[in-house]
This record gives structure tokens, sequence and C-alpha cells, in this order.
């Protein structure tokens, strides 16, 4: 067409028509990698914003789980509530009714009599089912108190609890409500004078299960949390090392060994839950071990941990130069004592490394242990590896799907918990890697 | 004595074996340790070894073969009529004299004497050592019970008798052996290497035991529901039994709407991931300064790091209530758990996935190939979209088919946040189930072993293994076939 119209216009005509098109065609292409760049600003954008939202709704829902709202009160211990023994016998301590104690300094801190019978089971309400629990265990750790009038903080319940942590909508209509407008007033008195207040939540870390969330904790989760993390160091640790150590310097070049190679990265990409399954046909089904031991979890998250330990003990073997070896070959030690006096302290900064990784991702998996029975109602903490007990993901697990609302709250809490460790594990991996890495 | 003790008297042994051993060396050469083959220490560890290794071995032996010979001796005792009769029947009489063995150990001599007297109560005697029985047992059962105990008491006072022997006998015969010209440290490395070998071979064995261990449970519920109504049927719903009802009883056992809900959520979530996994990997890769990309690119990193249970939280509590309301907005009823909120959960934790291999994968692509592209006068996209993607496709791909092998094996985000409904849709915002929600729905409860509602989840575990298998083994191919071209 250019050619056909030649004739018909200028030479310089032309020349502009042809930059006009051109610039034309590169403003597209420039727009074009404008745009290119922009989605590629957009896709990380996309991944930081989410991030940021799972963080912020995380802590938004889960910090106040670290308070928790108690009454501040004066319970008299007078000694006829403990038998006729003075000092009282333990079963006497034991079995003393505490609920009336805890009762009778609530209705005299609130102004509340005890002969209206609505009034007192209002105000009764008010209290955790675990205020007597409390008095009990304060008073058993110093029988002294027995006579004295002492100030101690009971557990408000959990409704109380939401109040004041400004969760609860007074607009409701009164009988919708979880709390009556005289029990609001209540409590709205007590808390101008401080007899209501919040404090840190120390429960949190040490209770286990319940089915009320004020006394509902990760403690026993913890623990069983703990024993399987010392499981899986004491066998993934020593069986990887070995392992990434033949491989790397023993290993003949043959099907054996291919084999295992295979198998390894395999394993890997192998979904968590099928290691639940193994565990439960093997370790509790075949070998007998008990359900919801903490022994069986550590095994079947130290077999899923292992591919891990390996391949980072391996890339820390591999990174320790030859001449290293050669040096302590020269001076006629045997390949083994290379091996075990020299290169493996050269390693031991990327091996540490990659365990801590694996531990981490180990500390977060939930799938493999509801397969083994982890999912139990644990109250008590487990005394050994085989007592029935509980994980912290599984924990969070449990919480949400529970239904009570209050649960949400600690759910989240638990949750930041979690990634609190595994912020510290991960950051430790990171601060030994910069610090005790070696360039060769 | 128990097993336990017997092993820490063998480990002792094995340490004053290697305290002698060390000494007799050092005596040999009077002192002079550089007249020895090996350092001291390998001869002390030579004489551990030998008073440790085959002691063990007979002890580990010993446990694992006892019991099946005990209890194969045991039941050729039962009476006639129960040996013959049903296998539950059977069962039952075998813990009972279980019970009655476990209670009798705990007697006296003088209490054992008692029990050979027909009058005495053997129930509210056991009792009195906290065993409970339900029934006061027949005379029979009580001397299976003494038989088997004796059976017992004899295995083990021989494993004692004979370990503790074969451990001082190998004591002795490797001290004897210490002297200077022993090869002491050749001998003890080649056992290290052997151990070092057997533990590389865990791997080999753990799969192994995955492979069998959902063989033999598969095999085990195909024997109960046929195999093509479990990979062809298309109705899921297992009707778990009432307690003590006939096993094989009702139950549908359909595969196919499970593994749609799979494939389903694994899209979404592929949809969300690839896209901007890919997206965010060429601009690290490609235009990133170093600043952005040493921030970026761990920031993007922590996603893999996050525990499932924690996106499945997030889901459940924000994502998918946020989603209903979004949809009530302008008309669509999405429900809080659906397809959409599970798939697109699962995408954005694959990001990372997606995202870092990727990257690995275009920075290995030769510089050459970019700086002819430029020279032809492309702009940096065109060369992105002409010639870097291409090259770099097949290990791209590669990554692509790993991170749908994490969605199909992904557990916590569907089990909150998928539904636990089998649903044959198409539509996006009702809820789905996968195979692995019903893995767990199957096996959290308290359900008899032997049932076919337990079982299934295995030949779904089966499934999945095989599904993942298969697409991490393609996606490896792939990936080192591509590696190779430049290398």
């Amino acid at each position: 067409m250019t050619v056909e119209s030649a004739p018909m216009v200028s030479g310089s005509l032309i020349a502009s028509r042809d930059k006009a098109i051109a610039q034309k065609l590169i403003a597209k292409r420039y727009g074009a990698e404008r745009r290119f760049r922009a989605y590629g600003v957009a896709a990380i954008l996309f991944g930081l914003v989410f991030l940021i939202a799972l963080f912020g709704t995380i802590l938004a829902r889960g910090y106040t789980a670290f308070v928790q709202t108690a009454f501040t009160l004066d319970v008299n211990l007078d000694q006829s509530a403990f038998g006729s023994s003075s000092p009282p016998s333990q079963s006497d301590l034991m079995m003393a009714d505490y609920e009336k104690l805890a009762r009778r300094a609530l209705f005299q801190a609130l102004g509340v009599d005890p002969a209206n019978k609505a009034d007192a089971k209002a105000a009764q309400d008010l209290l955790s089912a675990n205020a007597d629990a409390q008095l009990r265990q304060a008073v058993l750790a110093d029988p002294a108190l027995v006579g004295k009038s002492v100030r101690v903080e009971l557990l408000a319940h959990g409704n109380v609890d939401s109040l004041m942590k400004g969760q609860f909508d007074r607009s409701v209509s009164e009988s919708r409500r979880k709390l009556s407008d005289k029990q609001l007033a209540w409590l709205d008195k007590a808390a101008a004078s401080g007899l209501l207040g919040t404090h840190f939540n120390t429960g949190l870390f040490t209770y286990g299960a319940s089915s009320k969330p004020e006394t509902a904790g990760v403690g026993v989760a913890l623990v069983g949390s703990l024993y399987m993390m010392l499981i899986v160091l004491l066998i993934a640790v020593p069986l990887g090392v070995a392992a990434a150590v033949y491989l790397e310097e023993f290993a003949p070049k043959n099907l054996l060994t291919d084999t295992i190679e295979v198998n390894i990265n395999n394993l890997a990409a192998v979904p968590s839950i099928v290691f639940g399954l193994l565990g439960l046909a093997i370790f509790i089904n075949f070998m007998g071990i008990p359900r919801s031991a903490a022994l069986v979890g550590g095994l079947v998250l130290a077999l899923m941990t292992l591919p891990t330990i390996i391949i980072a003990t391996r890339a820390a073997v591999a990174a320790v130069p030859p001449s290293i070896r050669e040096a302590a070959l020269g001076v006629g030690a045997s390949k083994m004592q290379s091996i075990t006096h020299h290169v493996l302290p050269l390693a031991v900064p990327g091996i540490l490394t990659g365990t801590i990784i694996g531990l981490a991702k180990a500390l977060g998996e939930t799938a493999p242990l509801l397969m083994i029975g982890m999912v139990a109602f644990v109250v008590d903490f487990p005394k050994t590896p085989l007592d029935s007990a509980t994980a912290l993901p599984v924990q969070i697990y449990m919480w949400a799907t529970a239904a009570e609302r209050g649960f949400v709250e600690r759910t989240a809490g638990a949750t930041l918990i979690l990634l609190a460790f595994l912020i510290v594990m991960n950051v430790t991996a990171v601060i030994l890697r910069r610090r005790y890495e070696r360039r060769w | 004595m128990s097993t336990t003790l017997l092993i820490s008297i063998v480990i002792a042994l094995g340490f004053v074996g290697w305290l002698l051993g060390n000494r007799r060396a050092r005596a040999s050469v009077e002192g002079k340790t550089s007249k020895l083959h090996s350092r001291p220490g390998y001869y002390g560890a030579y004489v551990l070894l030998w008073a440790t290794l085959p002691a063990l071995f007979l002890i580990i032996l010993w446990s694992a073969v006892s019991p099946m010979v005990i209890s194969s001796l045991v039941g050729s005792k039962l009476p006639e009529s129960i040996q013959s009769g049903p296998e539950q029947a059977k069962n039952l009489t075998l813990s009972t004299i279980n019970i009655i063995e476990r209670g009798l150990s705990l007697l006296t001599p003088e209490e054992s004497e008692k029990t050979l007297d027909p009058s005495t109560d053997i129930k509210a005697l056991l009792l009195t050592k906290g065993v409970p029985l339900a029934v006061t047992p027949e005379p029979s059962a009580v001397d299976t019970a003494r038989y088997q105990l004796t059976l017992k008491n004899s295995s083990q006072l021989l494993i004692t008798l004979s370990g503790i022997g074969l451990s001082l006998l190998g004591l002795v015969f490797g001290y004897f052996q210490v002297g200077p010209k022993l090869r002491s440290r050749n001998a003890v490395e080649k056992v290290a290497l052997a151990g070092l070998l057997g533990c590389s071979m865990v791997a080999i064995l753990t799969t192994l035991g995955i492979v069998l261990s959902m063989l033999f449970e598969s095999i085990h519920f195909f024997s109960m529901v046929p195999i093509q109504e479990f990979l062809f049927g298309t109705v899921w719903d297992p009707r778990f039994s009432a307690a003590g009802g006939s096993g094989s009883s009702g139950g549908q056992f359909g595969l196919l709407p499970l593994l749609w809900g799979t494939l389903y959520i694994s899209m979404v979530a592929l949809l969300v991931a690839v896209p901007v996994g890919l997206f965010s990997a060429v601009y690290m890769s490609e235009y990133a300064s170093g600043a952005v990309r040493t921030a970026a690119k761990p920031m993007l990193e922590i996603l893999a790091g996050i525990p499932t249970i924690v996106y499945g939280f997030f889901a459940l509590i924000t994502f998918g209530p946020l989603l209903r309301d979004l949809g009530a907005q302008v008309g669509l009823s999405i429900s809080a758990t659906s397809v959409l909120t599970a798939g697109l959960i699962m995408g954005v934790m694959l990001i990372p996935f997606v995202s870092s291999l990727s990257d690995d994968i275009i920075n290995a692509v030769p510089q050459s190939l970019r700086e002819g592209s430029y020279g032809l006068g492309a702009t940096q996209s065109e060369t992105i979209k002409r010639v870097i993607l291409p090259a770099a496709l097949p290990g791209i791909v590669g990554a692509i088919l790993l991170a749908a092998s994490r969605a199909i094996g992904e557990t916590m985000i569907v089990v909150l946040a998928a539904g636990i409904a089998p649903n044959l849709t198409l539509n996006p915002f009702e809820p789905v189930t996968t195979i692995t929600v019903k893995i767990v729905s199957q096996l959290t409860g308290d359900l008899e072993f032997n049932s076919p509602q337990t079982l299934v989840a295995f030949a779904l575990g089966l499934t999945l293994f095989v599904f993942t298998l298969a697409l991490n083994i393609y996606a490896l191919y792939i990936v080192r076939k591509y590696r190779e071209q430049y290398e």
C-alpha cells in the first residue's frame, strides 16, 4: 500500500507517516511491556497482601486470648467450712465446699442478697465453673490460709470475659442476650470499682482441653508437641545424618543406591496424610503401640522429616571441600575417620539448619496426627510418651471445629503461639546459616 | 527379667568389654600405642561390638518369634469346641486367658498355690490384684492361662540366660583376639559402614511400609466391597453401621464424587497459583532489583512455611464468611464452605511452590538467549514471552505438576473449608468433599477396625498415593529431561 500510494505524496510526508505508524507500534509495544511488568508487581502484591491479611486477622482475633477476665475477691476461708478439726485434715481440705465460699464472697462484693434465689443464680453464673478448683488449689498450696480472709483472683465466666473484651453486643434485646440487664449492671459496677479486671492469661499456657473456653489452654498440647519433637530429634537426626553420609560419601553407583535416592525424593513429596495411614497400620495395628500416644506421633513425624534432614545434610556434606578430606587421608586417617573427625564437624551448621527447618515443618503438621487418634480430649499432662497426648496444631483443629463462640479467640491465640514458635525456629535457622556458613 | 533390663545388661557388658579391650590393647604393647595397628579405642570398640551385637540380634529375634510360638502352643491347648468354633468366640476366650494370665503373674507363690484348689474364687482373688474379670472363669481357662504363664516365664528365663551367655561369650572371644596385629579399625569401620547403609535403607523401608500397609488393608477392603464399585461408583454413602451389626451391610463406596471434588478444588487452586506464581517468578528473576528480590522472595516463601491448619482456620473464620457476604451482595448464594473458598486459599498456599521452582528454572535459561533476543530489537516482555518461557516450559510444567500433587494431597485446608458432603457438581459455590477429607472423617471416630467403613480409608489412601506418586515421577522426569539441555 505504501508503495502504491508513494507517487501521490511527497517523500517527507511518507517518512512522517511511517514514523507515526512506527511510533504507534512502539507505543503499543511499550504499553504491553508496562502491562506485563504491572502484572508481575500485582502478582507479588497479591501474595504479600494475603500474607498481611492472614497475619492481621489472626492477630486481631487472637491477641485477646492472652488476657483473661477475673474477679478479685476477698474470700473468707472460715474454719467452719473445713470441718471441725484444726488444722483441717487433707480430706477436709479436698472436700470443702469451695464453690459456696467463692459464691459468698462474690455476693458480698456485688451486694447481692443470697436469699433472693433468682438474683443469687444470676450472680453465680458470672463466675467460671472452675472457680472452686482455683480456690481449692490455692488452699491446698498453703493450708495456713484457713480461717483467714484472703484476696484471690477467680476466673469469670466466658460470657463476662467477652463483655470485658468488647466482643459483647449490648444492643441485642435482653431475652436473646447471654447476660441480663441486671448482670450487666453488676458487672459495670464491679469493673468500675476494680473488682473485675483483665489479667495476663497464664491459663492459656497451663490448662488442657476443656469444654469451657475460659479454662481451655494449650498446656497439654504443648507438652505433647514437645515429646514429639524430642522423638523426631532422637530418631530422624541420627538416621538422616547417617543415611546422608552414606549416600554422599560411600555409596557406590548401583541399583540399590539409585533406589534409595529415588525413594528419598518421592518420600519428600508423599502427602502427609499417607504417613498417618502408615502410622495407623504399622505402629498401632501391627506393633501394638497405644493409640493417641506421643510415641506414634513422633515416629510418624520422624519418618516425614527424614527426607528433609537427609537432603540438607547431603548438601552440607557436599559443600565441604575435598582438600579437607584429602589432608585427613594424607596423615593416615581412614575414610571413616576423615568424615567423623573433619567433614561432619564442618557440616554441623548446615545440618542444624536443615534439622530446625524439618522440625518446624513437623511442628505444624496436623493431618497425620488425626489419623493416629491424637484428636483426643486430653485433660491431663502426658507423663510418658506412651500416654494419650495431643499436639498444638491438633488442638487448633479441635478448637476451630468447636461450636462455642469463645473458642474462636482461643483458636486464634493458639495459632499465634504456633506461629511464634515457627518464626523463632526459622529465624534461628537463618541466623545459624548466616553466622556459621563458610564459603570455601 | 524384662527385655528392657536384659538389653541394658547387655549394653553394660559391652561397656565393660570396651574398657577391657582398651586396656588389653595398651598392655599388649606396654603402653607404646604407636605399635598398635589401630588406636586403642578401636580395640575397645571391637570387643564392645562382639559383646553386644550377637546378643542384641538374638534378643530381638527372640522377642519377635517367641510370642507367635507361645500363642500357637496355647491355641492348640484350647478345648476342641472352641478351636473349631467361630473366630470371635476364640478371640474372646484368648483375651480372657490373657487377662487371667496377667492376674496370675501378679500373685504371690502362696496365692498361686491356692488357685490350684478348684474351690477358690479366682475372680475375687484377681480383683484384689486390680485385675477385673467379667465372669468367673472356667477351670480349663485358668489351666490354659497357667500354661501360658509357664511358657512365658520359661521363654523369658531362656532368653535371659542365652542373651547374657552370648554376650559374655562374645566379650571373651573379642577380648582374646585383641593384640597389636589385630586390624580392629578395619573391622569396626566395616560394621559402622553397614550401620550407615542400614540407616539409608530406612527410606526404602518406609516406602515399602506405606505400599504394603495400604495394599494389604485395601485388599481386605476389596474383599468386602467389589473394586469396580469403588472405582466407578458415583455415590458415596458409607452408612456407618451400628456397633455389633454385620460389617459388610449397606454402604456405597463410590470414589468418583470424591475424586471430582479433589480435582475440582485442585483445578481452582492451580488457576490461582499458576498465574500468580509464574508472574511473580518472572518479575523476581527478570525485572526486580536486588533489594526488592531479597525482600520479597523470603516474604513469599513464608507462605510455604505457614502450617496448612492456619490456612484452614483462616478460610473457615474469615475468608469463607467474607466470600459468602460478597456473594450475597451481588445476589450469588455462595456457601461458606465451598469449592471456591478451599480452592482460592489452597491456591495461595501453592504460590511459593510454583514461584520458587519456576524462578530457579528461569534463572537457568542461558543469558545468551536473552541477549540474542534483545539484539533483534525485542522488548523485555517480548523476550520473556517468546524466548525465555518457551525455553523454560518443560521445567515450569514440572513445577506445576508438583504443585498439583501438593494440592491433591492437601488435607487441613479442605477439611476446614471444603465441606463434608460428597457432591458431583459443577457449581463452584457449593461445598464438595475430597479424598483426604473422607480419609480423615472415616478414621476419626470410634469404629471397629475391620469394617469396610474404616478400611475404605486405606483404599482412598492408596488412590491418593498412586496419584501423587505418578504426578511426582512425571514431574521429576520432565524437569530432569529439561535440565540436561544446557549442561
